[in-house]
C-alpha cells in the first residue's frame, strides 16, 4: 500500500472510523445528541477527502478503482447521507426507546454505498452491496414495535437475499467463461476468441453468457425495482421509517446503479444484443408500470415509490443507446450520471418533507391529506416541494429537465422512437399525479393538524437541496463539462 | 441583452406583490400595476433607441442584426443552447398586447379575488413573464423553456382561484399542453441533431436552424410535432377540448390571460417556426392544416351556439375564431398573415373583454348560466352597452379590428383555396348569430325585479374603455398595426413561397 493508496481510500477509512467511534461512544454514554454530532462530523470529514481527490485517477487493488465519475457519485452520496441524518435527528428525537445505532447503521450503509460505487471488481460489488443492504435491513426494521416496518424488513430481506443469490450465481458463471472477476478482464475474457460471441462462438459458452447476464440482470433489476421486479419497492418504502425511505431511493438506488454503470461500460456490455434487448423491455415496462401504477396512490411514500420505479426506466434509455452512439458505449456514463444526480436530489426534497411531516404528525406515513394546505402553512416548504414535484415532472428550470433533455438526444441519436414514445406517454401520465399533489398543497388546510415547522437543519437541506435542483437546471453547463471531461 | 430587463422587471414583480400581500392587503394589486407599467416605460425606452427607418425595413429573416433587437449569450454550450433573445415587429405586436392584456386581467381580478391576494398577483406576473419570453426567445430550447414555464403559474391560477371543477380544468389544461410540448421538444431535438451533423457543431439558434437540408419524409415529422405542439395552444380542431374548460373553470384574470394572449402563442410559434423552418413539408402539409382550420371555424361556431353558459359560449367562439388563424398562416400571403396578425390582436382585446364582463357578471350573480339571466341592462347599463359593443366586435361588423382581420384572411386565403374560403365565411354568419343569443340571453329579455346588481366600477370601465378605443383604432385605421407588422411578413413571404 503506497501513500496514494491510502489517500484514494480516505473516504471509506473516515467512515470506518466514524463508525468505530460511534460504536464506542454508544457503549459508553447514550446519547442522541452526540451521536448524530459525530455522525454529521464523520460525514463532513469524508466529504472533506472526497473534494481532495476530486482529480484523483487510481487504482488501489484489483478491487477498488477511485476516479473522478465515482467521486462525483460518492460526493452526491455521502451530501444526502448527512442531509439524512440531520432528518433523522428530527424522526428519532420523539421516539420512545434507544435510537442511538440508528446512526451508526446509517454510516455503515454509506459505507457500502461508496464502495460500491468505486467497485471495479465483482468481490467489491458484491461487499459493497451486502454491506449497504445488511445495515438497511436493521434500519428499515428500526421501529421494530410497528407491525408496517416489519413485514416491510422481511419482505426486503428474503427478496434482496434471493436477488443477491441470483446475482452470485450469475457473477459465478460470468467467472466460468472468463475466468476473472475483473471488470477489465472480463471484457477480454468475453472478447477472447474460445467465448467471442457470434455464431462461431462455442454453443455452450453462448448458454452461459445467455444464463449468466438473464441472472445478472434479474439480480440488478431487483435493487434498482425495475418492473417486473419491483413488487417490493411500494410495499418497502411505505413501511420504512421516512428518513430510511429517502435512503433507499436515493443513495441505495444510486450507489447500485452507479455501480452497474461501471460494470457495463467498462465490460462493454453493450456489443451483447441480449442485453441490450433485456434492459430494453425492462425500461418499457418499468416506465409504463411505474406511471400507470402511480396514477391512483393516496399514500406518498408508494405514489413516490412507483415514480421512482419510472425514472429508472427513463435512466436505462441512456444505457441502451450508448452502444449506438459510440463503439465503446462510454456515453452512456455523462447522461446516466446527470439524470441520476439531478433525480437523488430530487427525491431527497421529497422524502425528506414526508420524514419531516411524519415526525410532526408521529405518523409513519404521510397521505395525500396530510399536505393539505401546505402552500398557506409553510409556503417554504411547499415552494420546496413544487419545485422538487415539478423536476420530477420534467419541467424546465430544473435538474429533472436537463437530465429528460440529455436522454432525448441520446434517444434520437440513437433512432430509439420506440423508447422515446415510451418516455412521452410516460411522462404524460406522470404529469398527473406530480400534479395532484401539489394542487392538494394548494387546497384549504382542512383538518386541523399541526403546523409543520421542522428544525432549522432540516429547512436549510431542504432549501440547500431545491437551489441545487434549481442550480442544476438553470446552470447546467460546469456539471456536463466535469462530467465530460472525466469520462 | 436589453430585452431581459422586460422579463427581470416581470418576474421580480411578481415576487414583490407575493411579499407585499404581507404589508397591506390589496397593496400587491397596485405592485403588479406598477412593475407592467414599469415594464412598458422599459420597452419604450428600448425602442426609442432604434432609429424609425429600421421599424419600416424589410428585416431578413436569417439575419439577426436586420432585426430592430438582437441580442446573444452562451448558456449551455455543451449543446449549443444560448440565451437569444430578439424582437421584430410581429414579436413587438404581441409584447405590447401581453404588457395591455396584463394590466387588464389585474384589473379584472380587483375586487374578485379575497383569498391569497399576493400570490395570485405573482401568479399572473409569472405567467405574463412566461409569455413574453415565449414572444423573444429565438433559441428553440429557450423558446421550449418559456412555453413550459409559463404553464405552471397559469396551472396554479385556474387550479387555486378557480371554479367548481377546477382541479379537472386545470389538470387537463397542463396535461394537453406538456405532452404536445415533450413531442415538439423531441422535434426540436431531432432537427438541432440533424443540423449538428451537417455543421459539425451544437446549436439550438432559430438562424442556424433555418438553414436546414432535411430530406421531405424526415421534415414532415419534424414539421408535425411543431406543428402539434402550437396547434394544442392555438387551439386548433380536433385538439381544442381541453380549452372550454379551462376558460370556463379559470377565474377572470385567468381566462383574459388565457384567452387574450396564452392562446397567441400558438398562432406565434406557427408563423415564426413551423412555416418558416420547415417550408417544404409545410406547402405538403397547408391542404390538411386549412381543413383543420375551416373545420375548426365551423366546429366552434356550431358548439358556441349550443352552449348555455356565457363563459364556455365565448370559448367555443375562441375555437371558431383562431380557426381563422389557422387558415390565414397556412394560405401564406401576405394579406392572410396579415389577416392573422391582425386577428391576434383583435381577439386578444375582444375576448379579454367579454371574459371579463362573464366574469363581472359571475361575482355580481354567482352564474354563468344564461337562462338564469336576462334584462340586465336594466341595472347594469353601462355593461350592457359594453356587451354590446364588444360581442358587435367579436362578430365581426365592419369598424372594429375583429373584421378587418377575418376580412383580410378570407381575402388571402381566397386566392389559394377559394372553396375553403367559402366554407369558412360562414364562420361569419355563424358567428352573428351565438353572438346575438349571448346578447339577448343576457342583457336583453325581460328584467328580473329581483337582481340588481352594481354596475361597472370606474376602475373597470376604463379598462374597457381602453379595449374598446383599441379595436375602434384597429378597425378604423388598421394600418397603424399594418405597419408594425408588415416588414416580418414581407420578408417571410419573400424568402418562402408556399
Amino acid at each position: 500500500m503506497t501513500g496514494t493508496d491510502f489517500l484514494a481510500l480516505s473516504p471509506i477509512i473516515a467512515l470506518a472510523v466514524g463508525a468505530s467511534v460511534l460504536l464506542l461512544q454508544i457503549a459508553f454514554l447514550r446519547n442522541l445528541k452526540l451521536t448524530t454530532g459525530i455522525t454529521v462530523v464523520t460525514f463532513l470529514a469524508c466529504l472533506f477527502f472526497l473534494f481532495y481527490i476530486t482529480k484523483l485517477n487510481h487504482q488501489t487493488t484489483p478491487l477498488l478503482l477511485v476516479d473522478p465519475l465515482s467521486t462525483f457519485f460518492s460526493i452526491v452520496f455521502v451530501l444526502c447521507a448527512c442531509i439524512t441524518t440531520f432528518i433523522s435527528y428530527e424522526y428519532l428525537k420523539n421516539r420512545p426507546g434507544r435510537n442511538d445505532e440508528f446512526f451508526l447503521l446509517v454510516v455503515l450503509a454509506t459505507m457500502g454505498s461508496i464502495v460500491l460505487t468505486y467497485a471495479t471488481h465483482l468481490a467489491s460489488f458484491i461487499l459493497g452491496l451486502e454491506l449497504m443492504g445488511i445495515a438497511l435491513y436493521g434500519l428499515i426494521a428500526y421501529p421494530h414495535q410497528d407491525d408496517m416496518s416489519l413485514e416491510a424488513a422481511i419482505k426486503y430481506l428474503v427478496l434482496s437475499g434471493a436477488s443477491s443469490a441470483a446475482l452470485l450465481f450469475g457473477f459465478a458463471l460470468l467467472y466460468a467463461i472468463t475466468g476473472s472477476l475483473f471488470f477489465p478482464d472480463l471484457l477480454s475474457g468475453l472478447a477472447s476468441p474460445e467465448v467471442a460471441v457470434g455464431p462461431q462462438s462455442p454453443f455452450w459458452a453462448r448458454q452461459l453468457i445467455l444464463l449468466g447476464s438473464a441472472l445478472i440482470l434479474a439480480g440488478i433489476s431487483f435493487k434498482l425495482s425495475l418492473a417486473p421486479f419491483h413488487m417490493w419497492t411500494p410495499d418497502v418504502y411505505e413501511g420504512s421509517p421516512a428518513p430510511i425511505t429517502g435512503f433507499l431511493a436515493t443513495i441505495s438506488k444510486g450507489a447500485v446503479f452507479a455501480a452497474t454503470l461501471r460494470l457495463y461500460v467498462i465490460g462493454e456490455f453493450h456489443n451483447f444484443p441480449t442485453i441490450v434487448t433485456g434492459l430494453t423491455i425492462l425500461s418499457i415496462i418499468s416506465i409504463l408500470v411505474g406511471n400507470l401504477l402511480a396514477l391512483r396512490q393516496e399514500n406518498i411514500k408508494r405514489l413516490l415509490a412507483y415514480s421512482s420505479i419510472a425514472h429508472f426506466g427513463y435512466l436505462l434509455i441512456a444505457l441502451i443507446a450508448a452502444g449506438t452512439l459510440t463503439p465503446n458505449g462510454i456515453s452512456a456514463i455523462e447522461p446516466s450520471a446527470y439524470y441520476l444526480a439531478g433525480y437523488i436530489f430530487t427525491t431527497l426534497i421529497a422524502t425528506g418533507l414526508i420524514a419531516a411531516i411524519s415526525s410532526s404528525n408521529n405518523e409513519e406515513n404521510a397521505n395525500l391529506s396530510d399536505i393539505a394546505g401546505l402552500f398557506w402553512k409553510n409556503p417554504l416548504l411547499a415552494l420546496c416541494l413544487s419545485v422538487s414535484l415539478l423536476s420530477l415532472a420534467g419541467i424546465p428550470l430544473t435538474a429533472g429537465f436537463i437530465g429528460k433533455l440529455y436522454i432525448f438526444q441520446m434517444g434520437v441519436e440513437a433512432g430509439a422512437w420506440l423508447l422515446l414514445s415510451i418516455l412521452i406517454i410516460g411522462s404524460g401520465i406522470g404529469i398527473y399525479y406530480y400534479l395532484r399533489l401539489i394542487f392538494s398543497m394548494t387546497t384549504d388546510p382542512s383538518s386541523s393538524r399541526s403546523t409543520l415547522a421542522p428544525a432549522l437543519p432540516v429547512t436549510v437541506s431542504l432549501i440547500t437541496l431545491t437551489i441545487l435542483v434549481l442550480y442544476l437546471g438553470i446552470y447546467p453547463q460546469p456539471l456536463m463539462e466535469y462530467l465530460l471531461w472525466n469520462t | 441583452m436589453e430585452l431581459l430587463n422586460l422579463l427581470i422587471i416581470l418576474f421580480i414583480g411578481g415576487a414583490a406583490a407575493w411579499v407585499g400581500e404581507h404589508f397591506s392587503k390589496g397593496l400587491s394589486r397596485w405592485i403588479s400595476l406598477l412593475f407592467i407599467a414599469v415594464a412598458a416605460v422599459s420597452l419604450l425606452e428600448m425602442l426609442s433607441n432604434i432609429p424609425a427607418p429600421t421599424f419600416l425595413k424589410d428585416p431578413i429573416t436569417k439575419d439577426p442584426t436586420t432585426w430592430l433587437i438582437h441580442g446573444r449569450a452562451d448558456w449551455i454550450p455543451r449543446f449549443g443552447i444560448s440565451f437569444e433573445l430578439a424582437l421584430d415587429g410581429l414579436s413587438l405586436l404581441l409584447v405590447v398586447l401581453t404588457l395591455f392584456l396584463g394590466a387588464v386581467s389585474v384589473i379584472a381580478s380587483w375586487d374578485e379575488i379575497d383569498k391569497h391576494q399576493g400570490f395570485f398577483q405573482a401568479n399572473i406576473m409569472w405567467t405574463l413573464t412566461g409569455v413574453i419570453g415565449v414572444f423573444i426567445a429565438l433559441d428553440l430550447i429557450l423558446f421550449f423553456l418559456f412555453w413550459e414555464v409559463m404553464l405552471v403559474p397559469m396551472y396554479l391560477l385556474i387550479a387555486i382561484w378557480g371554479h367548481e371543477d377546477k382541479a379537472k380544468a386545470a389538470m387537463k389544461f397542463f396535461i394537453f399542453t406538456q405532452v404536445s410540448g415533450l413531442l415538439m421538444l423531441l422535434a426540436m431535438i431531432t432537427l438541432a441533431i440533424f443540423v449538428k451533423d451537417a455543421n459539425g457543431y451544437w446549436s439550438f439558434s432559430y438562424f442556424d436552424l433555418l438553414d436546414n437540408n432535411l430530406t421531405s419524409s424526415l421534415a414532415t415529422f419534424i414539421m408535425l410535432g411543431f406543428f402539434i405542439g402550437f396547434t394544442v395552444k392555438l387551439p386548433g380542431f380536433p385538439f381544442h377540448t381541453w380549452l372550454p374548460d379551462a376558460h370556463t373553470q379559470a377565474p377572470t384574470a385567468g381566462s383574459v390571460i388565457l384567452a387574450g394572449i396564452l392562446l397567441k402563442t400558438g398562432a406565434y410559434g406557427l408563423i415564426r417556426f413551423t412555416v418558416p423552418l420547415f417550408p417544404e413539408a409545410s406547402i405538403a402539409f397547408a391542404p390538411i392544416a386549412i381543413l383543420l382550420g375551416a373545420s375548426g371555424v365551423v366546429y366552434g361556431a356550431i358548439l358556441a351556439f349550443g352552449q348555455t353558459d356565457f363563459k364556455r359560449l365565448v370559448a367555443y367562439s375562441s375555437v371558431s375564431h383562431m380557426g381563422f388563424v389557422l387558415l390565414g398562416v397556412f394560405a401564406w400571403n401576405a394579406l392572410a398573415i396579415q389577416g392573422a396578425v391582425m386577428q391576434l390582436v383583435a381577439h386578444g382585446l375582444s375576448t379579454a373583454a367579454l371574459f371579463m364582463i362573464a366574469g363581472a357578471l359571475q361575482h355580481r350573480l354567482h352564474t354563468r348560466d344564461l337562462q338564469k339571466m336576462g334584462g340586465l341592462w336594466q341595472s347594469m347599463p353601462r355593461m350592457g352597452a359594453l356587451a354590446m359593443f364588444f360581442i358587435a366586435a367579436s362578430l365581426g361588423l365592419p369598424g372594429m379590428g375583429n373584421f378587418i382581420a377575418e376580412f383580410l384572411v378570407l381575402a388571402g386565403l381566397f386566392q389559394v383555396y377559394p372553396w375553403l374560403a367559402v366554407v369558412s365565411s360562414a364562420g361569419l354568419i355563424t358567428g352573428a348569430i351565438y353572438s346575438l343569443k349571448l346578447i339577448q340571453e343576457s342583457f336583453q329579455g325581460a328584467p328580473d325585479d329581483t337582481l340588481t346588481p352594481p354596475d361597472f366600477s370606474a376602475l373597470a370601465m376604463s379598462a374597457m374603455i381602453a379595449m374598446l378605443i383599441g379595436l375602434i383604432v384597429l378597425g378604423i385605421f388598421p394600418q397603424l398595426v399594418l405597419d408594425i407588422s408588415q416588414p416580418v411578413i414581407n420578408a417571410l413571404t419573400s424568402e418562402i413561397t408556399l
